[in-house]
């Protein structure tokens, strides 16, 4: 063991599939590097539980570098672990003290269910996606961006928005398990441009009745998905959609 | 005759727009906090004019401006009205509070084993609900206190003198330590409640928004702190 690396115990969940009871398992993670990723970490001990003839953890990740949004884990009663506005997979090992106990849930919500230990299923923003997440546009040579002029406070706010990456993140930190913060970014990321106000009604009813069929809660404003997000997506959001879906409750010209 | 044909549909259509089952507005998660905002503030109106009657109190005149004031309330038929939009309003906001609390609690199953929820929200945001319960618990001793005996003496049109009965009830410490709970309750629930209620009706604004935060902070710590001040004061004798 070189200098400085780290015993650590962990809880993590097993789950073999969806209809199956879960519950806690620990395992020893030995010789942990400080300059590891907490993937990598998990990583390690996979290739000792398949070289001593045992199951590894499953887990999601893909890029590893905070920008897919699939690393989900719930690390220490936080999704994401310890730090503000970063991924697990941007999570390091130095977080964390030698000998110290680091349990490990995946994300808990009745619209993501468990696909096997750490993987959830999070098809449901997928199909909110479907509903409305999207402009209507004729395929062919791409226009000159500049032809439509936007302001640049629009642009910015918009693209704030776009930064969501669909981790999931702000429903898990969330006590209602409310998708409000991901539905009104991908809302307001849309409809705060040009090319996106055409659809704005019934993209706004679309993905508010998606998300509510999904079985998502009902946000009460607690503010925990703004501080979970890795991308800090804006509360502001949230009240935008708000006030977009009162208004096109109302004014909706369809019967 | 014939106009009201179409207004009645038009209405119709309305309802529809708002009540329907499956796609109305009121059945829409949205809709539902919207509603929950709008009888939030709602209540929120009806506690500055609770409070600044009560504040009469503190003329220390043995109670008569409080007890004017109370006069006129109990028999003014417009306030006789806006109380039954208050019951309507508390009653709704009941409903739909324990409704949303419900489908929040099975939008998880299966619950975390740890929850760090101080890292990333206040506990009172996060227990609106039972500080909710505890004030209506709170409400019913309130009411069975005063509002009852009240409505008893309207109805027998004998003399009621609020002011005594106040003296009365804040005489025994055990009331008021009640008052106390059911006030820190309140001021906990309106912390949150106060600007989370201007969030979900969409009110969310660089320039305005802080201000709302700031004016729900000192609007709560003051309405509170006169309320607890009441029985506090009638108990030490220092209200005559
Ligand atoms: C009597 C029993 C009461 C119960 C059970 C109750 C319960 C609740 C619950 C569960 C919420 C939703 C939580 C949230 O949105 O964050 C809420 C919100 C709120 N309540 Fe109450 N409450 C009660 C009485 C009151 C009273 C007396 C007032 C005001 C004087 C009040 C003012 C508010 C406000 C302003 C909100 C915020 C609405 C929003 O977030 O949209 N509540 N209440
Ligand atoms: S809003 Fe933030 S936490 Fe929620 S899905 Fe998007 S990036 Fe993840
Ligand atoms: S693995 Fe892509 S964001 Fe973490």
């Amino acid at each position: 063991m070189s200098h400085g690396n780290m015993n650590l115990t962990l809880k993590v969940w097993k789950q073999k599939n969806k209809d199956t009871k879960g519950r806690f398992e620990t395992y020893d993670a030995k010789g942990i590097s400080p300059d590891m990723s907490f993937l990598e970490m998990f990583d390690v001990v996979n290739e000792q539980l398949i070289s001593s003839g045992k199951e590894p953890i499953a887990f999601d990740h893909d890029c590893r570098e905070g920008i897919c949004g699939m690393c989900s884990m719930y690390i220490n009663g936080r999704p994401h672990g310890p730090k503000d506005g970063i991924t697990t997979c941007q999570l390091h090992m130095r977080s964390f003290k030698n000998g110290d106990t680091i349990v490990v849930e995946p994300w808990r919500s009745a619209a993501f269910p468990v696909i096997k230990d750490l993987a959830v299923d999070r098809s449901s923003f997928d199909r909110i996606m479907s509903a409305g997440g999207f402009v209507s546009v004729n395929t062919g040579n791409a226009k000159d961006a500049n032809n439509i002029l936007i302001p640049k406070d629009d642009a910015d706010t918009a693209f704030d928005a776009a930064a969501c990456i669909g981790c999931g993140a702000c429903v898990a930190a969330c006590k209602n398990s409310s998708a409000m913060l991901f539905v009104s970014a991908k809302v307001s990321q849309l409809s705060l441009l040009p090319q996106g106000k055409i659809e704005k009604q019934d993209r706004v009813l679309n993905m508010v009745k998606q998300m509510d069929e999904e079985g998502f809660g009902n946000c009460t404003n607690t503010g925990a998905c703004e501080a979970e997000c890795p991308k800090s997506i804006s509360l502001e959001n949230i009240a935008r959609m708000n006030r977009e879906y009162l208004g096109a409750s109302f004014t909706q010209n369809k019967a | 005759m014939f106009c009201l044909i179409p207004l009645t549909h038009n209405f119709k259509y309305l309802f529809y727009t708002i009540m329907s089952k499956k796609t109305g507005f009121l059945s829409s998660s949205i809709g539902k906090k919207f509603l929950m905002g709008l009888t939030g503030l709602f209540l929120v109106s009806f506690l500055v004019i609770h409070v600044t009657l009560n504040s009469f109190i503190f003329f220390n005149d043995g109670g008569v401006s409080y007890n004017a004031g109370a006069d006129f309330m109990a028999h003014n038929p417009v306030i006789r009205i806006l109380e039954i939009g208050l019951f309507a309003g508390l009653l709704l906001h009941i409903f739909q509070a324990l409704l949303l609390t419900m489908e929040n609690r099975k939008a998880r199953p299966t619950p975390y084993e740890v929850v760090n929820g101080g890292a990333n929200s206040s506990w009172y945001s996060r227990s609106m609900g039972i500080l909710g319960s505890l004030l209506l618990l709170f409400l019913v001793v309130h009411l069975s206190n005063f509002w009852v005996p009240t409505k008893i003496a309207v109805f027998n049109h004998t003399e009621h003198n609020t002011f005594a009965g106040m003296k009365e009830v804040f005489a025994q410490w055990y009331f008021v330590v009640i008052y106390l709970v059911g006030v820190i309750s309140l001021l906990y629930h309106l912390l949150h409640g106060f600007q989370s209620a201007f969030q979900s009706l969409g009110l969310n604004h660089k320039k305005y928004t802080p201000l709302i935060k700031k004016t729900g902070i000192w609007f709560s710590i003051i309405v509170c702190a006169l309320f607890a001040a009441m029985p506090i004061t009638m108990f030490l004798g220092i209200i005559k």
